[in-house]
């Protein structure tokens, strides 16, 4: 808890108008950030000997229809040496879901990258391969967003009366 | 990247060279599994490889967002399908860490119990699949009768051999019944033989080590840099491994050994995957006979479905019975990440609640995924054959990969 | 040739009229016979199923018992295409090419419940069932069916095979089953 509290001090010290919020979950901190400098934050992250999360675990989306803000990006660092992770989020417009890729500091970030444009229509800028990878090429929407449905919707023969709709 | 036979030499500014492109995929002899390399061949060797992957994808994701809590589990199954207990538990420890709920250690022990048998039956594959891959099948027919007994004690659990859903989320549906346990014992009592047998078969091999030696190597830097982890990632050096690191289901009980290689190829892959083996067996056995007194699941009625004679005669059962089989269980909002040692590595799971009776998002990192994107620069400079056991000692699983 | 009280088994003859030095049957019984005996399965394992697949290929259950020994992972050598967990959108073209690359007489088993209906996975990027590309002779249920399950799907397939008519492959109803799915 000491340790999420240090990186907390050390990163507001050193973004202190781009942190927006902070909170400590099942020991893991987790920070949110604006979306224009998420780079910065996490390359200092990663090479300040004093964070050293050397260890992008995960990047994924999140969709909050209601929010101003609706679509997220969530990364999960790891600091292996010392056993610490965090969590940093931010949040971007629907008509400008433009982030800065990480795959000139994490190869990993790559595919992760893909995988959350593919599901979520998140725009990584700068990354040399920006395309579909789960999905087939010709699909025109972001499927994990909330407005679309889970179903099959080429399927004719499910009978409603039989699902109670 | 370090030329791996000093007669195979290879100049990517010569412009002049025409290079062969070769579809290796998405159904080949030669894959285990659904994944499309386009490679760019000069002869034999590898200049470049383009992967493509996505031909299972099935929405995981998506449908977990759309189902109780307690019905996500069958999804786990389908991820890691050779070892899927692990994801089973690992889902269930999940919510059991969002729900505060804490486990005794009597369902710890039976968790790892389970772990580690998953474990031996993922490493088996992989490694037999390694041996079957460089010519030598008759490994693979003697370690898969072992998987074949393990999958017995699976439906001696829980009835399924497979896709098992074992446990519940606050412990497990009944108690390892005698037979299961006898059988436990026995496999034992047996595998280390087989295992044995098939090291000789295999490990100081002159052909096999010529074979797996500087094939598909990574250094540790890199492979950090790619997400690695689990047996892969301690194969490169780094010993890496949540059991240890972040312990949970009480495995910091347990005296176990974190193996680790040096040089990041196939055969420490191999060696890596022999030796978690050896110490899985270890782990069971220890499990078995320190197996502590204690009910087979926590006291959480809202959560852990009653017992069916109750239901029929007891107004409070019936009514957590109906809640739960409904999916009317409102679990508390939070955020949380969990990640357990899977067979490939840290299979996490980050799972949001808004309150609600449906995860709000549930994403899964899962490890194959994540490194299976080195695989281009794993092979870059190789003949073909050691691309095809770069891959499978691997261990790539499709539904895992592909979520 | 086997003697009459060698520990080995042999396939019982057709129905048909013998008598010493002769027998006389049908042809097509014969083909029947032969091919139902010898059929080169493509396994098309994409997950789950597929590590089922594996065990009942293995020592414990041996498919080889039933003349299918012998896998064929070209489709032009293959009899029978035995599709092995999930389908997806992406994967649904390669399906229907590896079928059409598959030379006649042919037979396709849809295992599990993935290939045979979309299984559990009702989703946007699932095939709802390999029937929708191609067709299906055999389906095995089960999430994932056990080994036993896909040998009795096999047994089914060489019932199925044993008793097709000669012409069956040239009939109108064949050409236009054919031409529903667009295989050439």
């Amino acid at each position: 808890m000491d340790n999420n509290f240090d990186i907390l001090t050390l990163l507001k010290e050193k973004f202190s108008s781009e942190i927006l919020s902070s909170e400590t979950t099942f020991d893991m901190l987790s920070v949110t950030v604006r979306s224009a400098s998420i780079f910065s934050i996490i390359e200092f992250l990663k090479t300040d000997p004093k964070t050293e999360y050397n260890f992008l675990t995960d990047i994924c989306g999140i969709h909050y229809p209601d929010n101003e803000l609706p679509l997220g990006i969530i990364y999960h660092l790891h600091n292996l040496r010392e056993n610490r992770r965090i969590r940093i989020k931010t949040f971007v417009p629907l008509d400008k879901p433009e982030v800065a890729t990480l795959t000139s500091i994490f190869s990993s970030a790559n595919w992760m990258e893909r995988e959350t444009f593919d599901f979520y229509g998140i725009l990584f800028t700068g990354h040399p391969n920006l395309i579909r990878i789960l999905n087939v090429e010709y699909l025109d929407f972001f499927p994990m967003r909330k407005e679309y449905p889970q179903e099959d919707p080429t399927r004719e023969d499910k009978d409603n009366r039989f699902f109670g709709r | 990247m370090p030329v791996k036979d000093p007669h195979i030499i290879i100049q990517p500014e010569d412009t002049d060279k025409v290079y062969t492109t070769l579809n290796l995929g998405p159904t080949h002899p030669a894959t285990h599994g659904i994944f499309q390399n386009i490679l760019t061949m000069d002869g034999e060797i590898i200049v470049d490889a383009e992967q493509t992957i996505g031909y299972i994808h099935r929405a995981f994701e998506k449908i977990a967002e759309h189902r109780p809590y307690y019905q996500v589990k069958p999804l786990t199954d389908r991820m890691n399908y050779c070892s899927s207990p692990i994801n089973n538990i690992g889902w269930d420890l999940t919510v059991e860490k969002l729900l505060g709920i804490k486990t005794n250690k009597k369902i710890d022990y039976m968790r790892i119990i389970i772990m580690e048998l998953a474990r031996i039956t993922d490493h088996l594959i992989c490694n037999s699949v390694i041996g079957v891959d460089s010519g030598a099948l008759t490994g693979f027919t003697y370690v898969f009768q072992e998987r074949e007994a393990i999958y017995e004690i699976y439906e001696e659990m829980c009835g399924a051999r497979l896709t098992t859903n074992l446990g519940r989320i606050g412990g497990f549906e009944r108690e390892f019944s005698p037979l299961a346990i006898k059988k436990i014992r026995d496999l034992l009592e047996r595998l280390p033989g087989v295992l044995r047998e098939f090291e000789k078969l295999l490990m100081r091999n002159r052909i096999f080590m010529d074979r797996t030696i500087r094939v598909g190597q990574i250094s540790a830097e890199r492979a950090l840099n790619y997400g690695f982890t689990g047996p892969n990632l301690r194969a490169a050096g780094v010993d890496y491994d949540v059991r240890v690191m972040n312990p949970y289901s009480s495995y910091d009980d347990f005296d176990f050994v974190v193996p680790v290689g040096t040089q990041g190829d196939t055969y420490d892959r191999f060696c890596v995957r022999e030796e978690e083996l050896w110490q899985s067996i270890k782990l069971v056995e220890n499990a078995l006979e320190n197996m502590p007194e204690g009910k087979h699941h926590v006291d959480v009625p809202e959560i852990f479905l009653p017992p069916k004679e109750d239901v029929y005669s007891k107004m409070e059962a019936l009514i957590y019975h109906f809640k739960i089989v409904m999916g009317e269980i409102e679990i508390p909002a939070g955020e949380v990440y969990n990640a357990v040692e899977g067979g490939n590595g840290e299979l996490g799971f980050y799972l949001v609640s808004d309150g609600g009776r449906k995860p709000y998002r549930l994403h899964f990192r899962r490890p194959s995924f994540v490194y299976y994107q080195a695989f281009p620069e794993m092979i870059r400079g190789s003949v073909l054959s050691d691309a095809i056991l770069t891959m499978s000692s691997m261990n790539v699983i499709a539904g895992e990969l592909d979520a | 040739m086997l003697s009459s009280n060698s520990s080995y088994n042999i396939v019982d003859p057709p129905d048909g009229y013998s008598s010493p030095g002769m027998f006389a049957t049908r042809l097509d019984k014969v083909v029947g016979l032969a091919r139902s005996n010898s059929i080169w399965p493509l396994p098309f394992a994409t997950s789950c199923c597929g590590i089922e697949f594996m065990a009942t290929m293995g020592a414990h259950y041996d498919l080889g018992r039933f003349g299918s020994e012998r896998l064929s992972f070209s489709p032009r050598q293959a009899d029978l295409l035995m599709v092995m967990g999930t389908i997806a959108k992406k994967m649904g073209p390669i399906v229907h090419q590896i079928y059409e690359q598959m030379a006649e007489p042919r037979w396709v088993i849809a295992v599990g419940a993935c290939a045979a209906s979309g299984g559990i996975f009702d989703t946007y990027s699932v095939l709802q069932g390999i029937d929708r590309v191609v067709p299906v002779d055999v389906y095995v249920p089960g999430c994932p069916p056990r080994p036993e399950q896909i040998i009795d799907g096999f047994m089914k397939v060489q019932e199925l095979v044993a008793n097709e008519p000669l012409r069956r492959r040239y009939s109108p109803e064949y050409r236009a089953l054919l031409e529903k799915y667009g295989i050439r």
